[in-house]
């Protein structure tokens, strides 16, 4: 979706302003702690996933997103999924598997793998010339808006991974996935700084070059 | 909108609010209070870029690691113990002379956790986040880091699940140092690519290496 977590590229957003390596904390607070830990162990409930997850963050109205600070968005994304899915209402939670410190450690450990078999051949070889497909969906996506329209090469074949935009609604569809080199002329009309940027895009976002 | 990305002080409502959420979802018996405190545990004191810097130093002293690690990051970092959440792909992008990579997330804050632990605010913010593709050289400049003009900038923007560490160069001075003392100049900072590794770094970071 054209949220305002799409930040490739965006103007006006001044410093960086870093915190120092050496002293910054992992959290800055404890209701981080707490947001953090929360948001895990609530994903571990099995009812929604890491695309779903996003989308609950990027769904926010652009100022609030912008004026958050991270965890915020965070928590706002929590708040939203349990509502959604229902969670806090009673019997809603009968049959869930609530994890223990040992069962969460098992669950970390395995993560998410996302690499799936395609039935699909693949479309695109190394080398190859692609556009990046123009896209205005109020859905999840992983398609930057920077990236629309360009033309950019293929510079590596990662297999194929389950689709985040299709994940988002629950559906577990394998794409080939493409890390697509960008020259700074095909996305910013300039060439003095000496740089490519490389996306990794699923085959859906990709046409022929020519 | 650009510099409050610190909220070191809250307002006792955001407090409130998450700490009436945390109750109810006990309450509720969603989640199991033990685990909220062991997950905390776990990336706050035991998942770090210690163990990043573990992979850099013997990426710089093993040759063999280095190819595999170059062509199979995932093996040759499970090899090593580090596997898990948010580290399940994981890509290994080497610094030449001519070639410096960078790592952004322009859409959330896509990170390898089990190798750098949780990202610093900085990597998380908007700033960041819109200005390392448009203008990796200024970002760059912003962490004190000048290239030449003849170093190719390559901007790595992990939009899949696809998670990236970049392989510093190794440091000019530090020939015949051990693997140990290799690791206690890698900074967290190099590994994202916003920093080079100089032989002088005094160590960044001090949870050890661990799997998760």
């Amino acid at each position: 979706m054209n949220g305002a977590h799409d930040l490739g590229g965006q103007h006006g957003l001044s410093a960086i302003n870093p915190e120092p390596e050496a002293t910054e904390p992992v959290f800055h607070a404890e209701w981080e702690r707490r947001v953090f830990a929360l948001t895990l162990a609530a994903g571990m409930l099995g009812r929604w996933n890491i695309d779903e997850a996003r989308y609950a963050r990027e769904r926010q109205h652009p100022v609030t997103y912008l004026s958050n600070s991270y965890y915020e968005n965070w928590l706002a994304g929590l708040e939203l999924l349990l509502q959604e899915k229902k969670l806090l209402e009673t019997s809603a939670n009968s049959g869930l598997q609530i994890p223990t410190p040992t069962a969460a450690a098992k669950l970390l450990a395995k993560g998410g793998p996302t690499l799936m078999q395609s039935a699909k051949p693949a479309r695109f070889k190394v080398g190859d010339k692609v556009r990046v497909k123009r896209c205005y969906t109020n859905f999840h996506t992983r398609v930057p808006r920077y990236a629309q329209g360009a033309v950019g090469i293929i510079a590596a074949t990662r297999g194929s991974h389950i689709f985040a935009d299709e994940h988002s609604k629950q559906h577990r569809i394998a794409e080939h996935l493409y890390s697509v080199r960008f020259q700074e002329q095909a996305l910013w009309n300039r060439s003095h700084d000496n740089v490519e940027v490389l996306i990794d895009l699923w085959q859906p976002y990709l046409d022929c070059g020519q | 909108m650009t510099d409050d990305h610190d909220h070191s002080q809250p307002p006792s409502d955001l407090e409130l609010r998450v700490k009436a959420l945390e109750s109810l979802l006990v309450e509720k018996g969603l989640v199991n209070p033990d685990t909220l405190n062991s997950i905390i545990d776990t990336y706050e004191h035991r998942v770090g870029p210690r163990n990043g810097a573990h992979i850099v130093a013997k990426a710089w002293s093993d040759p063999d690691f280095n190819t595999w690690l170059l062509a199979d990051a995932s093996a040759a970092v499970s090899s090593l113990g580090y596997i898990g959440r948010q580290g399940e792909h994981l890509q290994v992008v080497a610094n030449t002379q001519d070639i410096h990579n960078l790592v952004v997330c322009t859409l959330c804050s896509c990170y390898p956790w089990p190798i750098l632990g949780l990202p610093p605010v900085w990597y998380k913010s908007a700033p960041y986040r819109a200005r390392a593709v448009s203008e990796p050289r200024a970002v760059l400049a912003e962490f004190g880091t000048l290239l030449p003009a003849h170093t190719k900038i390559q901007v790595w923007d992990s939009t899949a699940e696809l998670r990236y560490l970049v392989l510093p160069q190794r440091p000019a001075g530090t020939e015949g140092w051990t693997e140990l003392q290799l690791q206690q100049i890698v900074s967290r900072n190099a590994m994202i690519g916003v920093e080079l590794v100089v032989a002088t770094n005094t160590p960044a970071t001090k949870s050890g290496p661990v799997s998760i």
